[in-house]
């Protein structure tokens, strides 16, 4: 499964950060860091809140999960 | 569970049909909305979509989202005005809904200076419509902005004013602006905010009475006597709950519909967003009692929580969540999280950055040994690492090490992009 980012829409709210830090970072700038785009079964919950959780919309997810 | 009904079509109203749609609930579902608008997003209300040349479209989803996708029934542009949880009902005009499951996300009102309802040239900021007003008034060649109430929003529509070239006054009953909201000390760095961008901010002052000529405002005069001349006045005293509609019905109603900790009001009926008030178990041991917020990540995240306890009361459990807000000002961004303890400034620390002159800055809170808040002013980095220690119950002194570590990585940072810039100078000679 992977992380897909509207850049246009992202604002570096950090929402995202805050739910799942081991994937979100937003930099000193403001800028979204992605730590990875692959997500794992295991930060797929995680991954799933801070999508829903981004003021913006600016997060989604998409293809299967890998085992 | 059959017909799960949400009244109020905002956003938390539109996260709690999505949220169980999501879920493969299959029942019927209704979405009550007395705006005739599809729901959008208010925060650009109060920000781009006044400053921008162009208007951004607020809107969350198509039309044919809800009748296609989504499967909802949606019932627009009629208030609900009666809930009768006996029956399981509510009425939307003269039609009679019934409901196996209900979520009330009806918001707030702004509130309004009475008797300045109809005058020309006076605003509110809240729904659609109040700001295709303003955005007309502030370039239809106003010249003058006076701001009652130094909160976020009327903070943010003085910082529209200044950028469209407006003179802009706030006017605030309050010695120190925001001090419920983020404590003295910050509401103080706050204000500098406005002060740098060239807006007055005359604080401990009273309304005493707009001013009008041939229907439209002309100023306002203050307790001490003093006028203050207008073009446009924007009223931003902050919002009352929209609970009108549920006179009667039997629900405990203050400052907000009160529900139990899984946002349950009564059997069968949740509350999600502005209209919810509910004890935050997060911060029990160090602020007692209920909250209420009126921020969009709360009204996003409670709309879907609701909705699903609304159609398995079996399975809801407590709802904790750490407050989140942002504010945009003049070309910079405030953000919070967690609460303000109000037992002083003693509680504060700034742990970058300096917030005499209005930050750049971040600034944590304390209240008995946990951090429970944190500030930032243009520093977006910050205030979300926080927010996790904060969720997780962390101590002050957790806190206080993330603040060294950080302060470590940003002044390696620095260092770096200097010798950087010293490599590249000495390659330019
Ligand atoms: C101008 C503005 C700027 C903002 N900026 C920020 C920001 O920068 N950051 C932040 O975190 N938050 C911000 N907020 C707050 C955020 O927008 C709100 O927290 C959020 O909109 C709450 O959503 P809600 O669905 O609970 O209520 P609302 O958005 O208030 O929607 C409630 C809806 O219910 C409808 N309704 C009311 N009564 C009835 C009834 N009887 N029957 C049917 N429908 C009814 C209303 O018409 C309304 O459409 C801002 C709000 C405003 C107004
Ligand atoms: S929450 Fe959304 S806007 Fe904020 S940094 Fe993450 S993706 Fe960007």
């Amino acid at each position: 499964m992977r992380i897909n980012v509207d850049w246009d829409r992202c604002t570096g709210m950090g929402m995202c950060e805050s739910l799942a830090p081991d994937v979100f970072e937003v930099d000193d700038d403001g800028s979204l860091i992605l730590h990875t785009e692959e997500i794992s079964a295991d930060q797929e919950a995680e991954v799933r809140e801070a999508v829903a959780a981004c003021p913006t919309e600016a997060l989604s997810l998409e293809g299967p999960i890998d085992a | 569970m059959t017909h799960l009904v949400v009244v109020g079509a905002s956003l938390a109203g539109l996260r709690a049909v999505e949220a169980v749609r999501r879920d493969g609930f299959d029942g019927e579902v209704t979405l009550v909305g007395a705006e005739e608008h599809l729901p959008y997003d208010r925060p650009p209300l109060s920000k781009e979509y006044l400053a921008a040349e162009e208007c951004p479209d607020p809107r969350y989803r198509e039309e044919e989202t809800f009748a296609g996708d989504l499967d909802v029934e949606l019932l627009l542009g009629t208030p609900a005005s009666a809930l009768d949880t006996a029956a399981r009902t509510v009425t939307v005009g003269d039609r009679t809904v019934s409901y196996d499951g209900l979520v009330i996300a009806t918001g707030a009102h702004a509130r309004t200076l009475p008797g300045t309802e109809h005058l020309e040239g006076v605003h509110t900021v809240r729904t659609l419509d109040d700001a295709i007003a303003l955005r007309a008034a502030l370039r239809g060649g106003a010249r003058r902005l006076t701001v009652v109430g130094a909160g976020f929003i009327g903070s943010e529509v003085a910082a529209v004013g200044r950028k469209l070239g407006l003179e802009v006054t706030i006017l605030e009953a309050l010695e120190t602006p925001l001090a419920r909201a983020v404590g003295e000390r910050m509401g103080r760095a706050l204000t500098h905010l406005h002060r740098r961008h060239g807006t007055e901010v005359r604080t401990g002052v009273a309304v005493e009475e707009v001013l009008s000529a041939d229907g439209r405002v002309t100023g306002v005069r203050l307790g001490d006597g003093t006028e203050v001349d207008t073009d446009v006045l924007v009223v931003g005293i902050g919002a009352r709950p929209a609970t009108d509609w549920l006179e009667g019905s039997g629900l405990t109603i203050d400052d907000g519909v009160v529900a139990d900790e899984t946002l349950a009001a009564a059997d069968g009926v949740y509350v999600a967003g502005d209209v919810a008030r509910w004890p935050n178990a997060l911060f029990s041991d160090v602020a007692g009692g209920t909250m209420r917020l009126e921020h969009w990540t709360s009204a996003a995240d409670q709309g879907g929580r609701a909705a699903r306890h609304a159609v398995d009361p079996a399975a809801a459990k407590p709802y904790e969540t750490v407050p989140y807000f942002w504010s945009d000002w003049y070309d910079g961004r405030v953000q919070f999280v967690g609460i303000a303890p109000d037992d002083g400034d003693e509680q504060i620390e700034v742990v970058a950055g300096d917030d005499a002159q209005g930050g750049p800055f971040t600034a944590i809170y304390r209240a008995g040994d946990r951090i429970v808040g944190a500030l930032a002013v243009d520093m977006p980095a910050e205030v979300m690492k926080y927010r996790r220690l904060i969720g997780a119950r962390k101590t002050w002194g957790d806190a206080l090490e993330l603040a060294e570590q950080r302060r470590a990585q940003r002044a390696a940072k620095a260092q770096q992009a200097a010798q950087q810039a010293g490599e590249q100078r000495g390659e330019g000679a």
